[in-house]
């Protein structure tokens, strides 16, 4: 049996609309025939949204007893029964009460999935398992409920449910997302247009990664089993601008801190993963020992990838990490001037990287030092 | 100038370790910091010490303290050029000012710090922040504190 397709609507934050364009989106589906069936709804006592749900057959939720309350939850047993072609399952991060199935709402959805069903499901960004140090050190607050970032990289389709921070604040103020009280602790905390912004932009570039993992062959089949018709239309239509990594050439001396910074100041202009590597095959020296450590600690700060790697060649050996890693930049400092005799007998660490690694874009550092000084240094012994 | 080791870039008289903190960092103990180590013929290594919240692990990345740290470290740096000083640029974290200054001494060899203190209105370091230093540092420690105004 084929595994359902999973279509998922992420949102920067509660109250963009995302259960309002899953609801409508189920209509369509409804209204060209398809069997739809709501797995879960979490109306949010917003008026609007339990309207649109009328029309569309609901499927029981499960009574749970927990710490004196009854909590209504998922009932993945009723669903697997009930099997309807498409189901609409709300807020994948949610934690369930103890005594169900699983742990977790994704887990429900990838069973539901595994029997065939197809399901549209809804997450703010926040939820991300690998975003949680970002969105706590841009909110302050620290998510408890995560999501593995392989379930929405696993899914089918990730539609972003966008609007402008200052227009959810005005749906806020309005009382279309909280109610009484709440509103006003919102207000106070998360709801902030510099935080809305912050995460506004995060799940912008988690759709764009997550198109551009569907482009590139090699990572779509490991990602995305199964890759159907639409996703290799998709492969062949896509700009080739969307995802960008960069890969900085480093060695443990003090100028390696200015490239690393150049690096990272061109791979955040491009919203661009930075990955850093040191070609050798020695042991650092006690010399470079701290250099490292100190290209280790500021890579940590600036959230760059240290990779190092044995080898005499660094052309080849940049050369294959660029194309295990998917880069699409190689950054180098300016070279060292070397003797004219050298360099007719070896051509530059430039050019065997423009053969080495064709489709790369290669891009130098310069050294800022005063121009005279450096010629004063070339000119020496 | 003699001219430094090819791998390290140290001169030979030495490092001076220059902490500072974001919102601590004045022109003129950056320029005190700058004559000391251009005096001595040694190499100066900035160290911005960065304050982790407790939310976060230690080793987490900080994306908006980076386009800080990035700024300040390329502004020290131009700096250096016009004394024409050789700099070493250093990241340092803690939970506390004092757990990253702890971290600067077991990371960084040096022959001296230069600090500044807190004064009045002026930015810098807290007398328990100083008194800490003094207590554990093993090399020459210079304190920064501006004249107080009249």
């Amino acid at each position: 049996m084929d595994a359902g397709n999973h279509r998922v609507f992420l949102g920067m934050a509660a109250g963009v609309g995302k259960t309002f364009r899953m609801l409508q989106e189920g209509h369509h589906e409804a209204q060209a025939g398809r069997d739809v069936a709501i797995g879960y709804l979490e109306p949010h006592d917003r008026p609007e949204t339990a309207a649109l749900a009328v029309g569309l057959e609901t499927i029981p939720r499960r009574q749970v007893e927990y710490r004196e309350h009854r909590v209504a939850e998922l009932d993945l047993d009723a669903i697997l029964r009930r099997a309807p072609e498409l189901c609409l399952i709300d807020e994948l991060a949610h934690t369930n009460a103890p005594g169900g199935e699983h742990a977790k709402r994704y887990e429900d959805v990838a069973d539901v999935l595994a029997a065939g069903i197809d399901v549209f499901s809804t997450v703010n960004v926040q939820h991300l398992e690998s975003l949680g140090d970002q969105i706590a050190e841009w909110t302050g607050i620290r998510v408890r409920e995560t999501l593995p970032d392989a379930v929405l990289a696993d899914a089918d389709e990730v539609i972003l449910v966008d609007i402008a921070p200052e227009e959810l604040i005005e749906r806020l103020r309005a009382g279309k997302v909280y109610r009484g009280a709440a509103i006003q602790a919102a207000l106070d905390n998360f709801f902030r247009v510099q935080n809305l912004s912050a995460l506004r932009e995060i799940a912008l570039r988690q759709v764009a990664e997550n198109v551009e993992a569907r482009r590139e062959p090699g990572v779509a089949s490991a990602l995305v089993p199964g890759l159907r018709g639409r996703d290799r239309l998709l492969d062949t239509l896509l700009p080739e601008a969307i995802g960008q990594r960069l890969l900085a050439l480093v060695k443990p001396q003090p100028d390696a801190q200015r490239i690393i910074r150049r690096a990272w100041r061109f791979a955040q202009r491009r919203g661009a993963e930075l990955d850093l590597l040191w070609v050798s095959n020695n042991e650092p020296t006690d010399d470079q020992a701290p250099q490292l450590e100190a290209i280790r600690r500021l890579a940590s700060v600036l959230g760059a990838h240290l990779l190092i790697e044995p080898g005499d060649d660094v052309a080849a050996v940049a050369a294959r990490v660029a194309r295990e890693r998917g880069t699409t930049y190689i950054l180098l400092g300016a070279p060292q001037p070397e003797k004219l005799v050298r360099r007719l007998l070896r051509p530059s660490l430039v050019a065997q990287l423009l053969a080495l690694a064709p489709g790369i874009d290669l891009c130098v550092v310069a050294d800022r030092r005063r121009p005279a000084e450096t010629a004063a240094e070339e000119d020496s012994p | 100038m003699s001219m430094p080791s090819a791998a390290t870039g140290t001169l030979p008289g030495g490092r001076t370790l220059f902490p500072y903190v974001a919102h601590g960092l004045t022109g003129g103990a950056l320029e005190v910091a700058l004559r000391l180590a251009r005096a001595e013929q040694g190499t100066l290594v900035p160290v911005l010490l960065l304050q982790v919240p407790l939310q976060l692990p230690l080793d987490a990345p900080l994306p908006r303290s980076a386009g800080m740290a990035v700024a300040l470290q390329e502004t020290i740096e131009e700096r250096a050029a016009g004394f024409k000083v050789p700099v070493e640029s250093r990241i340092e974290r803690g939970r506390t000012l004092s757990q990253a200054l702890e971290l600067m001494l077991a990371h960084e060899q040096c022959d001296r710090v230069v600090l500044a203190a807190a004064s009045g209105e002026e930015p810098g370091f807290a007398p328990a922040d100083v008194a800490w230093l003094l207590a554990h540092a093993t090399a020459e420690i210079i304190v920064l504190r501006p004249a107080r105004r009249g």
